[in-house]
């Protein structure tokens, strides 16, 4: 393992910002993985530190197979994570919406730039990220449509689910977009936490990038490698909407099969503890998403559902 | 006529609303335009309040010589400027940036859909902006050239300092301005000000240049003021941007929206532990300083000013 410093930037009353990089293997630029790029990306964080830990074993057992490079960067935001603060601490900009990056622009473009230009050139890229809407996935990995996409190298993760998202505006200014505009096939990995460590789900994940890095030929792994991936495109998930404000009591969580017209959640008056109305399954299938947080706005997502038929 | 343009119950004992004012004119002949003056997109911006309430309380006072109906919403985001957050509170994404919405999303994306729904009959909509808070802006109004044509006619209307016609960006689809354009209502972008101040003096500039454009689409009958000609740059390359080279203290030696020529000096990036002087900015072109740093402490990368690259002498 060779740790070295891929980025550093001055502050006034701060130490250096250090964006720290763990090599493993030599040879092509293979794979790279990062973790958190905002500061309560915490389980993103311990994935990676897992990995490194991993990695750093199979090297010392001369797992990591020849010609090929590993790069695992846990975090590219330590200011954030510092700080208690998601987005960079001094604009509130958000370094996963700043690439490709501008390294003559604002602060965290040039960030966004620094790092990219020492990820840009691998063959495959892996995001841990976290999505807009806090809650919890069913673990999966997420690939945007750019027409670069491969859906078959997607599977060798062999995580439950594939999903393909087709992306908006907003999604091209992301690593992942980016680095599929630079030809590395790219990937997001979402598990059920952000805020808090959940050993379970980083197992998890940790062990779907090892089948990945295995099925690929970079490491010697004696893990299971063949797992099924069911492939889902993100409009057949099935929105279920709060309809009313309140306190939310979910009955599922994230992964639970459930039934057409099985109560998911209830909505609680604030004051008095009045159920106010129940979120029910408009069909047979399986949670995907569910809503972490305990008070709720009407017209909002708070489950999204895979449908049996997409089962 | 205060109405209710969007809404949402909130979860505990209170509901979001997104308000209008319609101004109508005395006599309505069925016939009549719709202006409407959108601000408060982002909860830190609040130059346009005084426009809201300034054109507010004159064209009330002067309905006589109304001749199209004003919509004034001084709060798309009400949450944002009541918690003094830029963005939409409990929702990653700057809510300039999910328009046109999405009635099955977010709560954030709800209240864009309804937004839109209530903005799309307009004639004429003019979003007014400020800075953030690190930066001063003179006052301007900012053209997607995929508009151009369309929009700088308008905008020479409007009594602004400067006209900005910059390249298209897909993360810019995604504007409520870009929306509204999309849909076939012509819909203005001002940038002025600074975040969290009002600067009176723009905030009568554009009013200014408001009811001149009002009069020019025949919806207004009272005397206006003449209005200024502004500068239009057409190009990127017609602006050149000041980043710090490094973290400081940012001190300005110039004041906003001077000519300045090339190599006079912009300010000094200075450090309070050392007594040192960090760096040493100076101007790399001729021009007018319309963009001003005015929040002091800068990382390596801080916007420092923008300016019109123009011939001084």
């Amino acid at each position: 393992m060779r740790e070295e410093i891929l980025f550093q930037l001055k502050s006034l009353y701060r130490d250096d910002l250090r964006i720290n990089g763990f090599r493993f293997g030599q040879g092509e630029k293979t794979v790279c993985i990062v973790g958190s790029l905002r500061g309560n990306e915490i389980q993103q964080l311990y994935i990676c530190s897992q990995l490194v830990k991993e990695l750093k074993r199979m090297e010392s057992e001369k797992r990591i197979l020849g010609g090929r490079e590993i790069l695992v960067i846990p975090t590219a935001n330590p200011y954030s994570i510092n700080s208690g603060k998601r987005f960079w601490p001094a604009d509130n900009t958000d370094i996963n919406r700043m690439f490709p990056g501008y390294n003559l622009g604002e602060t965290t473009q040039r960030i966004a730039d620094g790092l990219f230009e020492k990820i840009k050139d691998y063959e495959y890229g892996i995001q841990f990220t976290s999505f807009y809407m806090t809650g919890a996935f069913l673990p999966h990995v997420r690939m945007m449509t750019t027409g670069f996409e491969n859906l078959n190298t997607a599977k060798k993760f062999g995580l439950p689910y594939v999903l393909k998202r087709t992306p908006k505006p907003y999604d091209t200014t992301t690593l992942n977009y980016n680095w599929q505009i630079w030809e590395t096939e790219a990937f997001s990995v979402y598990t059920d936490s952000t805020d808090q460590i959940e050993p379970e789900s980083a197992k998890q994940a940790v062990e779907s990038v090892l089948r990945f890095l295995s099925n690929i030929g970079a490491i010697r792994w004696d893990g299971e490698k063949e797992k099924q991936s069911k492939v889902i495109e993100e409009q057949e998930l099935i929105g279920i909407p709060c309809p009313e404000a309140g306190l939310y009591l979910p009955d599922v969580k994230a992964g639970d099969e459930i039934k057409k017209g099985q109560v998911l959640a209830h909505i609680l008056d604030p004051y008095t503890g009045e159920e106010i109305c129940k979120v029910e399954s408009p069909v047979n299938g399986r949670v995907f998403f569910a809503r972490s947080k305990p008070v709720t706005y009407a017209n909002t997502v708070i489950f999204k559902v895979i449908s049996q038929n997409n089962e | 006529m205060i109405e209710i343009a969007a809404a949402s119950k909130m979860p505990v004992g209170e509901s979001l609303e997104i308000m209008k004012q319609r101004i109508s004119p005395a006599t309505v002949t069925g016939k009549e335009k719709v202006i409407s003056i959108v601000t408060g997109t982002h909860g830190d911006e609040l130059e346009g309040q005084y426009v809201c309430y300034e054109l507010n309380r004159r064209l009330q006072n002067e309905r006589h010589l109304l001749k199209g109906f004003v919509d004034i919403y001084p709060a798309l985001n009400p949450l944002g400027i009541d918690s003094i957050t830029r963005g939409f509170p409990n929702f990653d994404l700057d809510m300039n940036r999910i328009f046109p919405g999405n009635k099955e999303g977010s709560l954030a994306e709800y209240i864009a859909s309804e937004i839109i729904d209530s903005l799309k009959d307009s004639d004429l909509c003019i979003d007014i902006h400020a800075s953030n808070i690190y930066l001063r802006e003179a006052p301007q109004v900012r053209i997607n050239e995929n508009v151009r044509e369309e929009l700088v006619p308008y905008a020479k209307k409007l009594n602004v300092d400067y006209i900005w016609v910059h390249g298209a960006s897909t993360v810019l689809e995604s504007t409520l301005a870009h929306s509204l354009n999309s849909i076939g209502v012509p819909t203005l972008v001002v940038e002025m000000g600074v975040g969290m101040r009002i600067t009176k003096e723009y905030g009568d500039q554009l009013i200014t240049g408001i009811l001149n454009l009002m009069k020019s689409m025949g919806m207004y009958e009272g005397e206006t003021e003449p209005v200024r000609k502004p500068y239009i740059s057409e190009k990127d390359e017609e602006v050149a941007f000041i980043n710090a080279q490094v973290p400081g203290v940012f001190l300005p030696e110039v004041s906003h929206w001077r000519l300045i020529e090339e190599g006079s000096l912009v300010g000094e990036i200075v450090n309070p532990l050392t007594g040192q002087t960090e760096e040493e900015i100076f101007s790399p072109c001729d021009g007018i300083l319309f963009t001003l740093r005015e929040y002091p402490v800068v990382n390596e990368g801080s916007l420092i000013a923008r300016i019109l690259r123009r011939k001084v002498k």
